[in-house]
């Protein structure tokens, strides 16, 4: 029994702060060879680009610990954000066109759940499907062409199209903590919440781990799923409106390829890609670790050619090591 | 073939499983080896098998000092490891299962299904088993999947196969075909170890005994010289008293009542009841339908028509869910699919059927779950480094327990049972059997479905035997004897 003991201790400090250990080497080696790579600006830069990634890979993470996959994300950031700009393009109060914009986002990802639980679809072909139509009716919508200067027609709520996503709060008056960096402590602060103190937590872990069982114990193993898609599509749409905010502008082909980047990020976390197994910890560390690699590889203006494939190698490198595998 | 083992010593870790254990086997002869779970009856095969290496000790076969690397090379030399877990492809045919890494090819590597599917059926004639050669495993019964591994076996000429719990799955009639084959095997001069829990089966089939507990030798023994008490005793170390324990409790009003209860071709026009404090016994042949009645009831499996009542009320059961609020504790067949998340702890077990005993408003609380856990492992015994033991770690019998504590801290009123104590060892067993008094006691309805007759007839006040989808008749238990189930059970009628 003692054997036991010890052996998961290890391996849990492993398969816990893998993650940690991997991105903390990275930040080292990268601060000591690149001294550009640590100045705050840039460092407070990197967690701008990363808040987009971890909002998205949150709601992936929910999706594949209850044993699915969301590849539509990509495609629900661009419609929302979208939708968002034609309202306020028709001259619609912000406020208001964000919240319809953020319904609908929960609202598409409510329709992956829908096809997955009573359409009896198998995740990969049901967010491959609504991937695929939701990037074609954001190009309907838009005839191809970007919506632009939407700073200027948002009326109402200048917050939102003015500060959300370029603007900072500023910390001891020096530090300027981007607005989209803050929206991820938050979310990943509930996302944490709902996993580990809650009763929906619970059942997420038991329908990715046995949906047979769960079922049997009572827990509605459909309405978990369609749940977990709901809140990908929710968080998708919130990254989407950031970053039509930052851009001041949006187009049909925002985010696209971006389920990849989430999918690495909780793979890189030590999430079971079978469902039942894994934390938002984990893929909180995936996403800072992506947007470390990222950043520092551009820095130190490797090509973007190679960039890909050393992220490969990291992604492979982390998922190897991780002794839960 | 001879074999002895001698001195074998083997740990995991610190975890020393056994302890100078050994194991003599002649040739043609039957061998049980028995031992309570965790008292490495399979750790010692798998020895012997190659599939671990052994830290000390000697194995001899036909007076060579042998040592197998792997599973290969002791096939090759002709002995065969039967596992409990079902090692076959669902997907695939039986044809395909049996040549699987074996197949007879042509020219090129290109297979010669004629003559693959000529030497399968002969071998399951010889077994004298009817699956179809080229059926689909999945489509097939874990009896008939069973078999098609025991057929396996023979394909390879084995001259020692090691059989871990052959029968836990098999029918009263795939039973006796299977211990048919064994006398043809033994006759032909092939060994059996025959690792099983089933005390009425090892008396009916072996030749000798050898007895292993906590990882030691403890005897030898024949077959004909030895009672099931003494093996019991052996198995245990100390007296375990009754089989099964007396109840003390007073059948009380009726709890559940079951009307006309037909599925579309499973089973059909279902009556019964239960009341509480009761304890009803259901028996029947594998794939009679009592499971998938259960099932029903338990809103699991959709019904064409039928009418369940709950202290007299008529309630509707669509799904898992409202059983569970009727108050109906279902603990499954098969808790490794279907009872437990093996992934997770048992603290994660218990408390996701309890959900609502450890949360306020969605929110759980660590202190009533930890409480509720700390509770379930001291009333049940679990054996177990503490509340965060991954459940596939533990032992059957302890697994077992989870599922019973998971679904008993709901307070059911209703409380099915199916096979509880399938794949469990003596001294388990009977602490399932206590908690099944106890819960009769506090006036819970008991349902229990076993394929084990001794244990239908030792634990029931009255029996219900399901044939083919029917219910063939509802016996008292006393006055009941196998032969009367048997009877039932295989469609007859009692004169």
């Amino acid at each position: 029994m003692n054997a036991l003991k010890n052996k998961k201790n290890i391996g849990a400090v492993l398969g816990e702060y893998g993650a940690f250990i991997a991105l903390a080497l990275l930040v080292i080696v990268l601060s000591i060879i690149e001294p550009s790579f640590r100045t705050p600006s840039n460092l407070m830069s990197l967690l701008r680009q990363a808040s987009f990634n971890g909002l998205i890979a949150f709601g992936m993470t929910l999706v594949i610990l209850s044993d699915g996959i969301d590849l539509s994300v990509g495609s629900v950031f661009a419609l929302s954000a979208i939708i968002c700009a034609e309202l306020l393009m028709s001259g619609m109060n912000a406020v208001l066109a964000v919240l319809i914009a953020l319904i609908a986002g929960t609202l598409l990802g409510a329709i992956s759940g829908l096809l997955v639980t009573k359409g009896r679809l198998q995740p990969f072909i049901a967010t491959l499907i609504t991937m695929t139509a939701y990037r074609g009716v954001a190009k309907i919508i838009t005839e191809g062409k970007p919506i632009s200067q939407l700073a200027g027609n948002a009326s109402g709520g200048d917050f939102f199209f003015k500060a959300m996503g370029k603007g900072n709060v500023l910390l001891f008056e020096t530090v300027k903590i981007p607005i989209p960096a803050i929206v991820l402590v938050v979310a990943f602060l509930i996302v944490y919440f709902i996993l580990t103190k809650t009763t929906f937590g619970r059942r997420i872990y038991a329908t990715g781990s046995n949906a047979k069982c769960a079922k049997l114990v009572g827990v509605n193993t459909n309405k978990i799923k369609i749940a977990c898609y709901s809140i990908s599509g929710f968080l998708a749409a919130l990254a989407g409106l950031l970053m039509i905010s930052r851009l001041d502008s949006a187009q049909p082909t925002l985010g696209d390829g971006y389920e990849l980047d989430a999918i690495a990020a909780v793979a890189l976390g030590g999430t079971s890609m079978s469902g039942g197994r894994g934390k938002v910890t984990g893929t909180i560390a995936g996403v800072l670790i992506i947007a470390v690699l990222n950043n520092g590889l551009n820095i130190m203006n490797v090509s973007s050619y190679y960039q890909e494939v050393i992220k490969a190698i990291v992604i492979l490198v982390a998922v190897l090591s991780d002794s839960k595998r | 073939m001879n074999i002895e083992m001698r001195g074998i010593d083997k740990s995991f870790g610190s975890n020393q499983v056994l302890k100078d254990a050994g194991f003599l086997l002649k040739d043609g002869e039957v061998h049980a080896l028995m031992g309570e779970n965790g008292a490495g009856k399979s750790t010692l095969m798998k020895i012997l098998t190659g599939v671990y290496t052994k830290d000390a000790g000697t194995i001899y076969v036909d007076g060579q000092e042998v040592s197998y690397k792997n599973p290969q090379e002791a096939e090759k030399a002709g002995i065969v490891f039967i596992y409990q877990e079902l090692n076959v492809l669902f997907d695939l045919t039986v044809e395909e299962n049996l040549f699987m890494g074996k197949e007879i090819t042509k020219k090129f590597g290109v297979c010669d299904k004629k003559a693959m599917r000529a030497k399968a059926q002969e071998i399951m004639d010889r077994m004298g088993v009817k699956i179809p050669v080229n059926a689909v495993m999945s489509d097939l019964s874990v009896g008939q999947q069973q078999m098609v591994e025991i057929c396996k076996a023979l394909m390879v000429d084995a001259k020692v196969i090691i059989m871990d719990e052959p029968t836990a799955a098999l029918t009263q009639s795939e039973t006796e075909a299977l211990f048919e084959v064994m006398n043809a095997l033994r006759k032909k001069g092939v060994s059996i170890v025959y690792i099983s829990h089933r005390m009425e089966e090892i008396f009916e089939l072996c030749d000798r005994i050898t007895i292993l507990r906590d990882g030691q030798y403890i005897g030898t023994r024949n077959i004909c010289d030895i009672t099931m008490d003494d093996v019991v005793q052996m198995m245990i170390g100390r007296e375990i008293g009754e089989r099964f324990p007396k109840r003390e409790s007073s059948i009380g009003e009726e709890v559940l009542r079951v009307e006309g209860l037909s599925h579309e071709k499973l089973f059909r026009d279902v009556n019964f009841s239960v009341r509480a404090g009761e304890v009803l016994g259901v028996s029947g042949l594998m794939g009679a339908g009592r499971t998938e009645i259960m099932q029903a009831i338990f809103g699991n499996l959709p019904v064409v028509s039928g009418k369940i009542f709950i202290e007299g009320k008529e309630v509707s059961i669509k799904n898992p869910r409202q059983a569970i609020a009727a108050g109906i504790g279902f603990i499954t067949e098969d808790r490794k699919t279907e009872g437990l998340l093996l992934e997770k702890s048992i603290a994660e077990n218990i408390e996701l059927a309890n959900l609502n005993k450890v949360s306020k408003r969605s929110v759980l609380s660590r202190k009533q779950g930890a409480e509720l856990v700390k509770r379930g492992i001291e009333e049940f015994r679990i054996k177990c480094f503490g509340p965060e033991h991954e459940c596939g770690n533990l032992s059957g019998g302890n697994q077992q327990k989870v599922v019973l504590a998971k679904w008993i801290y709901t307070d059911p009123k209703i409380l099915i049972l199916d096979e509880p104590t399938r794949g469990v060892d003596i001294g388990a067993k009977k602490e399932i059997y206590n908690v099944i008094n106890e819960m009769a006691a506090k006036g819970v309805a008991v349902i229990m479905v076993s394929s084990e007759l001794p244990e239908v007839l030792g634990m029931s006040d009255r029996i219900m035997v399901v044939h083919e989808g029917h219910i063939t008749g509802i016996i008292d238990a006393e006055g009941a004897d196998q032969a009367k189930v048997m009877t039932l059970a295989t469609g007859g009628c009692l004169a």
